[in-house]
């Protein structure tokens, strides 16, 4: 089985099942090899919208070095991440494509919102802020803090690898069903609409 | 490549002489009346006459400011905008800021919406405010896109966040916010957590994609 | 201007002919989610194979209301929102918001809190340009020289950490003065770090500056010249490279920078300006790396000279909180402290208006400020750099490739919550 040790780092390391455990106990228990590959190769998407975005950078930079608990593959493309870092606010313009991406990713996905904005709108309680992305998205791991020190997002990071731990559900449909509100992206904005603005555009300034 | 790359493009000068007018620093002469000794203001005054008085944008604990402000009717603001920028006395080539205020609760205020303007001339070093007030039911304020290019952006600001048309102006969309967007946010009577835009969402169902 | 001259002919190679404009065109969505957007950006192209026909920029994604914020708080609960506007350099917006302040109501710094501040500000803006340029850098491929300046950006954390108590979001101006004061021995960790940083930016030079790749990339590309910037209202950094010779810090001096700034004659701070007539991308990248170079030599003077004496005002304005000896001490300290943080009284401003601006590390960073009288603005406007600087781009990238879309936007150093407030 898994075997935990932690290190004076606070760092939980995992040996790898199939290194330690029998031959027959590696088999019964198949996930147990799987779910070691995925804490250890978690490649977040950090939607870094304000401030918290450069903390995000921090981590990436050579101090802290998410790349200790093999994190460091920041990917942009919601097909390719399976941890969506949800760092700073998000106005109400922004929540459609926030929830677009989060759709994109594919399973299983973790969402780690980041610092007070994205988890409660922080300082920012005005007409244009969604006071909180757990209203829209379902979120695992909330980390404090305006903007939260690297330190703090690294536990925020340990925290979802015990989340994978646990092996409870994270299939989006299920987590989803206690989530009420979604918004419609057309709602706002969208790229025929987009389209639309810049044939007006187009037309005002007499090119088409 | 590498040798033009380090020293050739490169010019380490000092801007010449310090401005008159800055933002700060004047001694503001005694015996003269106010703004006075502003070249804009001189000038300005020369060709439209004495109806544009200088007044200070504050009176505070150390005296009256530095800081010159002449209002202008709407009517004329296309006018002196393209006289402050050509003269030679002015040069104001640079807008730095176009803003608007509310008034609507401000002590002793009889016009609503001021539209401020911050000019700055690069070649002579000194600034000018202009204010230009307009009133509800249409509060408008003619575009001054056709002077300052720089202008464009603040103009579609200011119609986003007070709801003052510029007409003349190319493209006068909201900017910030989204199109139906029912309010001007940055209106006094617009209370700072909305009228409700942040829950009335339209709610689908959480299977729907 | 020769020079400057020959690249505008050279930027005019990318004038579109009229028949070109009929060709079939594809539109681009670019952003909002795009690394090189910084997240929050939003451009539609309009292409015509890899040609940018037009670009229309969209804006307004992390449009998060803070002049409206400014006129619920008071003029002190407002810098730590100030610290979110251009957060790759918290602390200059601290000194943008609270010198404004300073001006409207006439008060006078101590000589000490102004050398503090000249040195905060100027480890704010190494702190901006060395992100921006490590950014860019690495938007072009270039990751090594980011993960060097980072680490220089961390020492300026702990640095402004060790007096503040904040690592990133400093708030470190009150009204009036400073949060608090420094501590005895940050003058040697400053020095500390003036000698480390010399050696980073030559390593990122001889990184950079020496690449060909790196070069070409932005060479040539996203001209302006010197009568648009100032017509499109450019300032700072992006002006300075076409070559308007504009710096606040000369044309309208604060702090230090001012003559006589200690009431004893003092002269003000030796610095140069860098400006390059050249107006393309890589004039910007490189007035950058050669402004950290003189902010460095701006450190150097001051460090070794802080002036003693307090930080903040003297008790009798009422501007200030008291120090805690006097709150603890005697009963007029006490009623002065409750005076000041008690909602209903407080700082009474003159009714009136006042613009300042400091040089921000984008430009000109400015701050209209109508007070009514009370301690809360009226109305708090930021003139954002960001926000005036970017409204170029969709002309600058007219006839570029698609792929000189990202060195443009990392050469403007675009700070999405400086441009959507």
């Amino acid at each position: 089985m898994i075997t935990e040790q932690r290190v004076p780092g606070g760092m939980i390391t995992t040996r790898p099942p199939f290194i330690t455990g029998r031959l027959s106990e590696m088999i019964s228990e198949l996930r147990n090899p799987v779910k070691w590959a995925r804490r250890w190769s978690l490649w977040p998407l950090p939607f870094a919208t304000a401030c918290c975005g450069i903390e995000v950078m921090a981590l990436g930079a050579s101090r802290y070095d998410i790349g200790r608990f093999g994190a460091e593959a920041m990917r942009f493309s919601p097909r390719q991440a399976d941890l969506l870092i949800c760092a700073g606010r998000v106005a109400i313009k922004m929540m459609p494509i926030l929830q677009h991406i989060y759709k994109q990713m594919t399973e299983p996905k973790w969402v780690m919102s980041m610092g007070a904005c994205a988890s409660t709108g922080g300082e920012f309680n005005v007409y244009a802020t969604v006071q909180g992305v757990d209203q829209f998205l379902p979120v695992d791991v909330y980390v404090p803090g305006c903007p939260p020190r690297p330190e703090q997002l690294l536990e925020g990071l340990m925290l979802i690898q015990r989340l994978i731990d646990d092996g409870k559900s994270c299939l989006s449909y299920e987590r989803a069903k206690g989530m009420r509100m979604r918004v419609k992206p057309e709602k706002i904005t969208t790229l025929e609409t987009v389209s639309n603005t810049v044939n007006e555009v187009l037309q005002r300034k007499g090119d088409l | 490549m590498a040798e033009t790359a380090d020293n050739k493009t490169l010019k380490v000068g000092v801007p010449g002489p310090l401005g008159s007018a800055g933002a700060r620093g004047i001694s503001v002469p005694a015996d003269q009346p106010y703004g006075a000794w502003h070249p804009a203001v001189q000038s300005l005054q020369s060709r439209f006459g004495t109806t544009f008085q200088p007044f200070p944008l504050v009176i505070n604990r150390a005296g009256p400011t530095d800081q010159v402000c002449l209002k202008v009717p709407a009517g004329q603001l296309l006018d002196v905008m393209r006289f402050l920028h050509d003269d030679d006395r002015c040069r104001f080539d640079l807008l730095s800021d176009l803003t608007c205020v509310d008034y609507l609760y401000f002590p002793n205020a009889t016009d609503r919406y001021g539209v401020t303007y911050t000019l700055v001339s690069t070649p002579l070093r000194h600034r000018l405010w202009i204010k230009c007030y307009t009133n509800d039911p249409e509060p408008a304020v003619p575009s001054v896109t056709s002077i300052w290019k720089g202008a464009n952006w603040q103009e579609r600001e200011v119609w986003d966040m007070f709801g003052v048309r510029f007409p003349g102006h190319p493209d006068l969309r909201r900017i910030l916010l989204w199109e139906g967007y029912g309010s001007h946010p940055l209106r006094k009577d617009y209370p700072p957590q909305g009228l409700g835009e942040r829950a009335n969402f339209e709610i689908l169902g959480p299977q729907s994609a | 201007m020769d020079q400057a001259n020959e690249q505008l002919i050279a930027g005019q190679r990318f004038t579109l002919e009229p028949d070109e404009m009929q060709a079939d065109r594809w539109i681009l969505n670019f952003g909002p989610q795009h690394p090189a957007t910084h997240t929050t950006l939003r451009l539609v192209l309009i292409l015509d194979g890899e040609r940018i026909v037009d670009c229309v920029p969209d804006i307004g994604y992390l449009h998060s209301g803070f002049e409206k914020l400014g006129e619920v708080h008071d003029i002190n609960q407002y810098v730590t929102v100030t610290d979110r506007t251009n957060y790759l350099s918290p602390v200059m917006n601290n000194l943008a918001w609270h010198g404004a302040w300073e001006k409207l109501f006439g008060i006078e710094l101590t000589p000490r809190c102004k050398v503090i501040r000249t040195i905060v500000g100027e480890l704010a803006r190494i702190q901006d340009h060395v992100l921006s340029a490590g950014a860019s850098a690495l938007d072009l491929g270039a990751f090594t020289p980011f993960l060097y300046l980072f680490e220089d950006r961390e020492l300026i954390y702990d640095l402004l950490e060790e007096i503040s108590g904040a690592r990133y979001m400093n708030s470190y101006t009150r009204l009036g003065g400073l949060f608090r004061d420094i501590t005895p021995d940050w003058p040697r960790h400053v020095r500390e770090f003036l000698n480390h940083m010399p050696k980073t930016l030559a390593d990122c030079e001889t990184l950079l500056l020496r690449n060909r790749i790196f070069i070409e990339r932005l060479r040539g590309i996203g001209c302006v010249s010197r009568d648009d910037a100032t017509n499109w209202s450019l300032t700072g950094v992006v002006a300075r490279a076409s070559g308007v010779l504009r710096d606040l810090r000369k044309d309208e001096p604060y702090l230090c920078f001012e003559q006589n700034w200690d009431g004893h004659g003092s002269s003000p701070v030796d610095f140069k300006v860098p400006v390059s007539d050249m107006g393309d991308t890589y004039a910007r990248f490189v007035l950058r790396l050669e402004e950290i170079k003189q902010s460095l030599h701006i450190i150097a003077q001051l460090i070794d000279n802080i002036p003693p004496g307090p930080v903040n005002t003297a008790s009798e304005e009422k501007i200030n909180l008291p120090d805690k000896t006097e709150v603890w001490g005697s009963i007029e300290g006490l009623i002065h402290h409750f005076e000041i943080v008690m909602w209903n009284r407080g700082w009474e401003p003159p009714v009136g208006e006042a613009y300042g601006a400091v040089e921000s590390p984008n430009g000109e960073l400015g701050l209209y400020l109508v007070s009514s009288g009370g301690r809360v603005p009226y109305r708090a406007r930021w003139r954002p750099p960001s926000f005036i600087n970017y409204q170029c781009f969709g002309d600058l990238i007219k006839g570029h490739q698609v792929s000189d879309v990202v060195a443009v936007l990392g050469s403007l150093n675009i700070i999405a919550a400086e441009l959507d407030r």
